[in-house]
C-alpha cells in the first residue's frame, strides 16, 4: 500500500442529542495521498462537518481509526492531538477567526506561541509567511484595518506558518465575494503546486472545481469520490483583472 | 509557551476593556487598602499599649485608701483608716513575693527657678518607689538616707519639667523654689512617656516623702504617716493574684477590719489591666483585618465575574486557540495570569490606598498608625492568592470547551 498522508479506516462519529444517538459518520474509509486536493462536498446534515473535525484532529471518533502521516492519532489525548494540530495542521475557516485588536503579525505569530518557538524566530516566520500572501505591507494592521479577502490571507499565513503537513480549509470562500473568493483559491492552489495537501470543505461547486479530487458526502457516508480535472483559478483571475479594471 | 508571552496577552486582554478592568481592580484596591489601613491602626494601638506597659515597669500593683462603694452602700466616714507609710514596709516585711512596695503622697505646685516657672506635679517617694517603677536616674544621684529621713530639701526633676524650667542648660545643683520652699536640684529622671491616660509622666518633680509631708503639703498632727498611694512591685515569677490576696489580708489586718466589712483600700493590678488592654487591642486588630478582608474577599467575586464574563465573550478566541494547537493547560495558565494580573496590580495600587489611608486617618482622627510590612506583604499575598482562586474556576471553565463548539460559538 502506497504512503497516505491521510488515512481513515471505518471511521464513524455518534452523538447524544437528548437520550437518541444521533449517527453523524457511519463507517468512513478515505485515502488521501500526500500533495492532493481534495474538496469535501455534501449538504448539510451530511457529516462532511464532522468528518472535517476528526481530520482536524478537534475531536475523537467514536470507531474506527485514523492515520495522519503514518501516525495512529484516532488514539491520542487531548493533549496530544493539541501538539498534532500545532505541528500538522493548518486551519483555514469561513469567519477567518483572527483575533481581534491584534496585529497581522502576532495573528500569524499565534501557532508558534504554543509551538513554543522563540520570539525572534516567531517574528522571522511570520514576516516570512505573510510576505508569501502578500501582506508584507499589511504587517501591523489590525483585522478591522483589513479586507475580507487580506483576512482570510492573514488566516492562510497563519495556517502555514508552523510548516504543515495539510491545510484544512472549512467553507473558506463562504464570507467572500467572487472575486476574492478567487483570489483565495488562486493562492491555495498555488500552495498545492508547490506540493501542499489541501482539504477544503465546501458546498459550492464552484469551489470545488478548483479541487483534483471531490468527496461527496450524504447520511454520515462517502456516495462519491471522483478524480477531477481542476480548473484553474490563477488563469481565472488573469481573464477577470481586465474586467475588473474595465468596470473601475 | 513562555509565561512573558502569556503575560503580554493578558495584559493586551486587560487593556481592551479599561474601564471594565479598572472596576474589578478597584474592588481589590478597596479590599487591599482597608486591610492595610485597619492592621496599621489596629497595629498603632498596640504599640501604644505595649509602650505604655514597658512606661509603667512590669508586674506593677497601686493601692490607694478608701473603699469602692459596694450595693450602693457606703462605709461611714472616718471607719476608713487611710494607708500609711507602714502599711507599705510592713507589705516589704511580711509578703516574700513583694519586690518593692513605695509609699508616696502626691500633689501639685508652682516650681520657680530664676525668672521661669511651671506648674507640675510634686511626688513625694522614697527610693523603693524607683525600684517598682523600674525609673532610673539619668543624671545626677538619688536620695541619701539623711535627705529621706531629716527632710532634705532636694529634689529630682522629670525630663519634661527640666526642659520647662532650665532649656537645655543641666539642671543638677541648681536652685529652685517649690511652693516656695528653696531645694536643691540633685537629679534628672530618665524619659517614661505617657501614662495610660496620656498624661506626660516626665513633667514631675520628686521630693523625700517626709520632705513632702513636712514642708510642701503640711499634713496634720496625728495623721503624719499617711500616705495617698502604695506602688507594689511583685517580683518576677510570682503569682499576681496571690500577692494581691496577700496584701489584701495584711491590710485587713493592720486595719482591724471585722471579716463581712468592706475593704477601706482599693488594689489596682496594673500590669492586669494593661495586659488585658493589649489583648483587647490585638482582637480589635484581628477584627479590623477580618472585616476588611471582607472587602478583600468581595472584590475577589467581582474577578471571578469579570472573568466569566471575559470566558464567554472569548469563547471563539479560545476555540481558535486550540485549534491553533493550545492545550487546557495553556489555555488555564492565560486566564489564570489573567485574573492573577488584574489581583496582583490591584493589590499594589491598594498598598498605596493602604499607607495613604493609614496616614489619613493618623491625621484626621488623629489615630496612631503603625504600618507593617509584614501586613502589606500578607494584603498583596492575598490579592494573588484571591486571583488564583476566584480566576480559577472561571479559567478552567475556559480550559474545558471543546473546541470545536468553541469555534461555533456565536
Amino acid at each position: 500500500m502506497s504512503e497516505s498522508l491521510i488515512r481513515t479506516l471505518a471511521l464513524t462519529k455518534e452523538y447524544l442529542v437528548g437520550e437518541q444517538t444521533v449517527a453523524a459518520l457511519r463507517g468512513v474509509s478515505v485515502d488521501i495521498g500526500a500533495g492532493a486536493f481534495v474538496a469535501v462536498m455534501g449538504p448539510s446534515g451530511s457529516g462532511k462537518s464532522t468528518f472535517m473535525n476528526l481530520l482536524g484532529c478537534l475531536d475523537h471518533p467514536s470507531s474506527g481509526e485514523y492515520f495522519l502521516a503514518g501516525e495512529k492519532v484516532s488514539v491520542l489525548d487531548n493533549d496530544a492531538l493539541a501538539v498534532i494540530r500545532n505541528r500538522r495542521i493548518g486551519f483555514v475557516f469561513q469567519q477567518f477567526n483572527l483575533l481581534p485588536r491584534t496585529s497581522a503579525q502576532d495573528n500569524v505569530e499565534l501557532p508558534l506561541l504554543y509551538g513554543g518557538v522563540a520570539a525572534a524566530g516567531r517574528r522571522e516566520r511570520a514576516i516570512r509567511r505573510l510576505t508569501q500572501v502578500g501582506l508584507a505591507d499589511r504587517m501591523h494592521h489590525h483585522p478591522a484595518q483589513l479586507s475580507g479577502g487580506q483576512q482570510q490571507r492573514v488566516a492562510i499565513a497563519r495556517a502555514l506558518v508552523n510548516d504543515p503537513v495539510l491545510i484544512l480549509a472549512d467553507e473558506p470562500t463562504g464570507a467572500l465575494d467572487s472575486q476574492t473568493s478567487l483570489e483565495v483559491m488562486a493562492l491555495l492552489q498555488q500552495l498545492n503546486r508547490e506540493g501542499m495537501t489541501v482539504v477544503l470543505v465546501t458546498h459550492e461547486p464552484d469551489m470545488a472545481a478548483f479541487a483534483s479530487r471531490v468527496i461527496l458526502f450524504r447520511d454520515g457516508r462517502v456516495v462519491e469520490d471522483r478524480e477531477q480535472v481542476p480548473k484553474d483559478a490563477v488563469a481565472l483571475l488573469a481573464q477577470s483583472r481586465p474586467a475588473a479594471t474595465q468596470a473601475a | 509557551m513562555d509565561i512573558l508571552a502569556t503575560l503580554r496577552i493578558a495584559l493586551r486582554a486587560l487593556r481592551v476593556n479599561k474601564l471594565r478592568s479598572g472596576l474589578t481592580m478597584l474592588g481589590i484596591i478597596i479590599g487591599v487598602g482597608a486591610v492595610i489601613t485597619m492592621i496599621a491602626v489596629g497595629g498603632g494601638a498596640q504599640a501604644r499599649v505595649e509602650e505604655q506597659i514597658r512606661s509603667l515597669g512590669s508586674n506593677l500593683m497601686i493601692v490607694i485608701p478608701g473603699s469602692t462603694t459596694a450595693g450602693g452602700v457606703r462605709l461611714g466616714a472616718g471607719a476608713a483608716q487611710g494607708l500609711t507609710e507602714d502599711d507599705a514596709w510592713a507589705m516589704m516585711r511580711e509578703i516574700p513575693s513583694v519586690q518593692a512596695a513605695a509609699p508616696s503622697q502626691r500633689g501639685s505646685g508652682q516650681i520657680i527657678a530664676g525668672n521661669s516657672n511651671w506648674s507640675t506635679s510634686i511626688q513625694g517617694v522614697t527610693p523603693e518607689y524607683f525600684e517598682a517603677r523600674d525609673w532610673p536616674i539619668v543624671s545626677g544621684r538619688g536620695f541619701e538616707p539623711a535627705e529621706l529621713a531629716g527632710a532634705g530639701k532636694v529634689a529630682i526633676i522629670g525630663v519634661s519639667t527640666a526642659k520647662q524650667l532650665f532649656g537645655d542648660t543641666d539642671p543638677v545643683d541648681q536652685q529652685v523654689r517649690i511652693r516656695s520652699v528653696p531645694f536643691t536640684i540633685i537629679g534628672v529622671l530618665d524619659r517614661k512617656g505617657q501614662s495610660m491616660i496620656g498624661q506626660d509622666q516626665d513633667d514631675v518633680v520628686m521630693v523625700p516623702l517626709s520632705t513632702a509631708r513636712n514642708r510642701l503639703f503640711g499634713a496634720p498632727q496625728g495623721k503624719l504617716r499617711r500616705v495617698g498611694l502604695i506602688t507594689v512591685k511583685v517580683r518576677d515569677g510570682q503569682d499576681m493574684k496571690e500577692a494581691e490576696e496577700r496584701i489584701r489580708e495584711l491590710l485587713r489586718q493592720r486595719h482591724k477590719l471585722q471579716s463581712g466589712a468592706e475593704d477601706d483600700f482599693t488594689i489596682r493590678n496594673l500590669t492586669e489591666i494593661l495586659q488585658a488592654q493589649e489583648a483587647s487591642s490585638k482582637i480589635l486588630t484581628i477584627l479590623l483585618a477580618a472585616v476588611a478582608s471582607v472587602s478583600l474577599l468581595v472584590g475577589g467575586i467581582g474577578i471571578m465575574n469579570i472573568m466569566l464574563v471575559s470566558v464567554t465573550e472569548r469563547t471563539r478566541e479560545i476555540g481558535l486557540r486550540m485549534a491553533v494547537g493550545a492545550r487546557g493547560r495553556d489555555i488555564l495558565t492565560q486566564f489564570l495570569v489573567e485574573a492573577v494580573t488584574l489581583a496582583l496590580i490591584g493589590g499594589l495600587l491598594g498598598t498605596l490606598a493602604g499607607i495613604a489611608g493609614s496616614a489619613a486617618v493618623g491625621q484626621l482622627a488623629g489615630w496612631r498608625t503603625e504600618m507593617q510590612p509584614e501586613a502589606i506583604l500578607l494584603a498583596v499575598g492575598f490579592a494573588a492568592a484571591i486571583g488564583v482562586f476566584f480566576g480559577f474556576y472561571p479559567a478552567r471553565k475556559a480550559a474545558r470547551l471543546s473546541p470545536i463548539e468553541a469555534l461555533r460559538y456565536e
